[in-house]
């Protein structure tokens, strides 16, 4: 044979001193001490391949654990909210019974203020007293009154929030050695803020407000409630949308759609879109939608149909490469017996491209929750107190909060970025596990 | 090594016999039968470029076994995958020509492939079970035909099939297993249940006992037996003694021609042409 002839050749110029033709075992020791030779070059190359694939990971799990500790470092702070304890006298000259709301509650603690620190009598340092409290005091007075009118007339002691200035001084972020007009609390203040932490009067209590609320100007009194309710609305009129126009197009076009040029241009056209940076979306989605057909600005409906946009070929291109992964025995099967093409898709093809589509989508999705630029375009970068109660209504989204948190000069707006940004994270985190889930549950690995 | 057979051949060109010399690529014997179930003229097939079935005209009659026999790569899937359209589904796929199902034009516009393919059934070279449970996979004609009208009588067709099919003992205690979790030759057996659940009026077989045991393949053909009198079977094998044990008629295809057709036992031991006769000898593939 040629082939052995070429081996005996080979082996001849090479080891013709060693080498006696028609001797096979000494050809088959020449073979095997080549295939020797050869074997350790090639575990070198395969352990260096795996040394680097494993440099790698470590490399990438080192960066992910930075980012992560250096968010938790920042940010686990803003879950927690300094509170001071008042004795608030709910005095019944105060209230009018018809119109609770328009009762002065600022004056309950300011006056219970003084009551503290009698000693305060200049104007100015009255006011620096008051400030230590947040202006959000009130509301929590006002909620109390409405809730149970039996306390006016009683004295209540009251846990209300600290300013955030207090909040970030109590968390040991204000160095109080720095010159007194450097900071924010004057030496007064922070005398003030001692003697209530000595008095028992300052506890740092778990930040529900930072779950319950939209946003505000006051750090203390911001949440991350409108932001999430936003992005949940956007992120259901995007699945909503564009899961089924996603899978119903990569059905048509890997099932049905004659191959031909069109389908080619459209194909190439997908690929692209993909790849159009995100604002180029949201000036669409502002000429359009808002200009054109005239939607509401701000509105999570207008953010939705922008990401679906966006999300649209993502969603596309992985349930076409997961309907590809089919492979075509089983549609044959499926026609074989006398099933129509719809038939054989649904009950056969689908099944088994689910689990792709769905990662498809989750990453879609995940890419969604965390796009900024083209609601900006759409106004979604307003500052909105209210939680949005539907699709309509004017909202924001966590990463747009994020990036107007981070704009903002209070300090205390510096952990609540990190601690959205946590938020953001854990959506994510959940999000992917819930595409694992799903993917589990429907693969089958028959 | 298939240039082997070129010297073997020049050496036998000189002995003088009545043979259809090895050139000639014109069907030799007996292609058309009367009162025929499928009829097929002048069928051409081509994957792009690539003729695969050239000029083939052949009958396939009532309550007949055909066994297609050649050389692999000669087209043999390819013309049984013409018989029930499924080469629609692969896209650089042309056939031209003309194939009939009693007097119905087949590659006609107006046709519907869904009742022609439950008409005309397909066993596939390889096993191809869906990813569902033995059941279900015997169930699924049966139940989108709307062959049963209750579970009971869903449940006796899937009986009956995977007993013609000689799975039945196999696998009766496990039916709520996966189709894909059985062995190459149980899978096999397994699509033939499939197809034959159906109860189509003709069964093409691509190569239905290439991964079974004596044991298994002996039931398979039993089955072919037993259904070749009510149904019309075509079957493609590359094993010559099965396709002289159930068939009537053989034909031969040599690289996308069909070159000799004839009853079986005719064509194993007087074959009119020198290729089918290197063939069945041995000499070639
Ligand atoms: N989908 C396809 N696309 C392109 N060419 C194809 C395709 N299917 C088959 N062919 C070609 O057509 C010819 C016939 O193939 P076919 O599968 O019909 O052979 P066969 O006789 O069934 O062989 P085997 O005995 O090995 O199964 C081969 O040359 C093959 O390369
Ligand atoms: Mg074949």
């Amino acid at each position: 044979m040629w082939f052995e002839n070429t081996v005996k050749n080979m082996n001849n110029t090479k080891h013709s001193a060693a080498y006696t033709p028609h001797d096979a075992s000494s050809r088959e020791e020449s073979t095997m001490q080549r295939v020797n030779v050869g074997l350790a070059r090639r575990y070198r190359r395969e352990r260096l391949f795996r040394y680097c694939g494993l440099g790698a990971i470590i490399a990438s799990i080192g960066f992910l654990l930075l980012l992560f500790i250096s968010i938790t470092a920042n940010g686990w702070t803003a879950f927690i909210q300094t509170e001071i304890l008042l004795d608030i006298k709910f005095s019944a000259e105060h209230f009018d019974v018809d119109n609770l709301s328009a009762a002065n509650y600022g004056a309950l603690v300011k006056s219970s203020m003084r009551q503290l620190f009698p000693d305060v009598k200049n104007r100015r340092e009255k006011r620096k007293l008051y400030k230590l409290v947040s202006s959000g005091a009130v509301y929590r007075l006002q909620k109390m009154v409405m809730k149970d009118t039996g306390i006016i007339g009683t004295t209540q002691a009251v846990w209300l929030p600290a300013d955030d200035e207090v909040d970030m001084f109590a968390k040991g972020r204000v160095d109080r050695d720095l010159a007194e007009n450097n900071r924010r609390l004057n030496d007064k203040q922070i005398h003030w803020i001692d003697t209530l932490s000595a008095t028992g009067r300052l506890k740092k209590k778990f930040n529900t407000t930072f779950f319950t609320a939209g946003d505000s100007r006051e750090p203390e009194l911001a949440g991350i409630r409108g932001a999430t309710a936003g992005s949940l609305f956007t992120l259901a009129v995007t699945l909503f949308l564009s899961f089924p126009i996603g899978v119903a197009t990569a059905v048509y076009l890997e099932e049905f759609a004659p191959k031909n040029k069109w389908t080619d241009l459209v194909e190439v056209n997908i690929n692209n879109l993909a790849a159009v940076p995100s604002i180029v979306f949201g000036l669409l989605g502002l000429a359009f939608f808002l200009n054109i057909l005239g939607m509401p600005r701000s509105a999570p409906l207008v953010g939705g149909l922008v990401l679906t946009l966006m999300t649209l070929p993502t969603i596309i291109i992985a349930s076409r490469a997961s309907l590809k992964s089919v492979p075509p025995s089983i549609k044959e099967a499926a026609l074989g017996v006398g099933a129509s093409k719809m038939q054989a898709i649904t009950h056969h093809i689908l099944p088994l491209a689910l689990p792709g589509m769905m990662t498809g989508t989750i990453i879609g999705m995940a890419q969604a929750l965390g796009e900024t630029a083209p609601l900006l375009m759409i106004g979604m970068v307003a500052f909105i107190v209210d939680v949005p109660g539907s699709v309509t209504d004017p909202a924001t989204v966590l990463p747009v909060q994020i990036y107007l948190w981070a704009d903002s000069p209070e300090r205390a707006f510096v952990e609540r970025t990190s601690a959205a940004i946590m938020v953001l994270l854990a959506f994510l985190i959940s999000m992917n596990a819930i595409a694992v889930f799903l993917r589990r549950k429907f693969e089958r690995r028959w | 090594m298939v240039t082997m057979a070129a010297p073997a051949a020049t050496a036998r060109t000189a002995r003088t016999d009545n043979k259809v010399d090895r050139e000639d690529r014109s069907t030799v014997g007996h292609q058309f039968v009367d009162n025929a179930r499928m009829t097929c003229r002048d069928v051409n097939v081509y994957y792009g470029e690539k003729h695969a079935i050239k000029n083939v005209s052949i009958d396939v009659g009532r309550n007949e076994v055909l066994a297609m026999i050649g050389p692999s790569g000669c087209g043999k899937s390819t013309f049984l995958r013409c018989l029930n359209r499924m080469n629609d589904t692969v896209d650089t796929c042309r056939v031209y020509g003309e194939i009939r199902l009693d007097e119905l034009d087949i590659y006609d516009k107006s046709v519907d492939v869904v009742p022609l393919r439950a008409q005309v059934g397909m066993v596939f070279q390889k096993p191809n079970p869906f990813p569902k449970s033995i059941y279900e996979n015997v169930a699924y004609g049966p139940k989108i035909h709307g062959l049963s009208a209750n579970r009971t009588e869903l449940d006796h067709i899937v009986e009956s099939s995977l007993k013609k099919a000689g799975l039945w003992t196999e696998v009766n205690d496990r039916l709520d297993q996966p189709g894909t979790g059985l062995s190459g030759g149980q899978q096999q057996r397994l699509c033939i249940a499939r197809a034959i659940a159906v109860r189509p009026e003709v069964i093409l077989m691509d190569e239905p006992c290439s991964a079974l045991d004596p044991i298994a393949t002996a039931t398979v053909e039993d089955l072919i037996a037993e259904l070749q009198e009510q149904y019309t079977i075509v079957i493609v094998t590359h094993n010559m003694q099965q396709a002289a044990r159930v068939s009537q008629r053989t034909a031969y295809f040599h690289l996308g021609d069909l070159i000799e057709v004839g009853k079986t036992d005719r064509v194993f031991t007087n074959p009119r042409h020198k290729l089918t006769e290197d063939y069945i000898t041995g000499r070639f593939g």
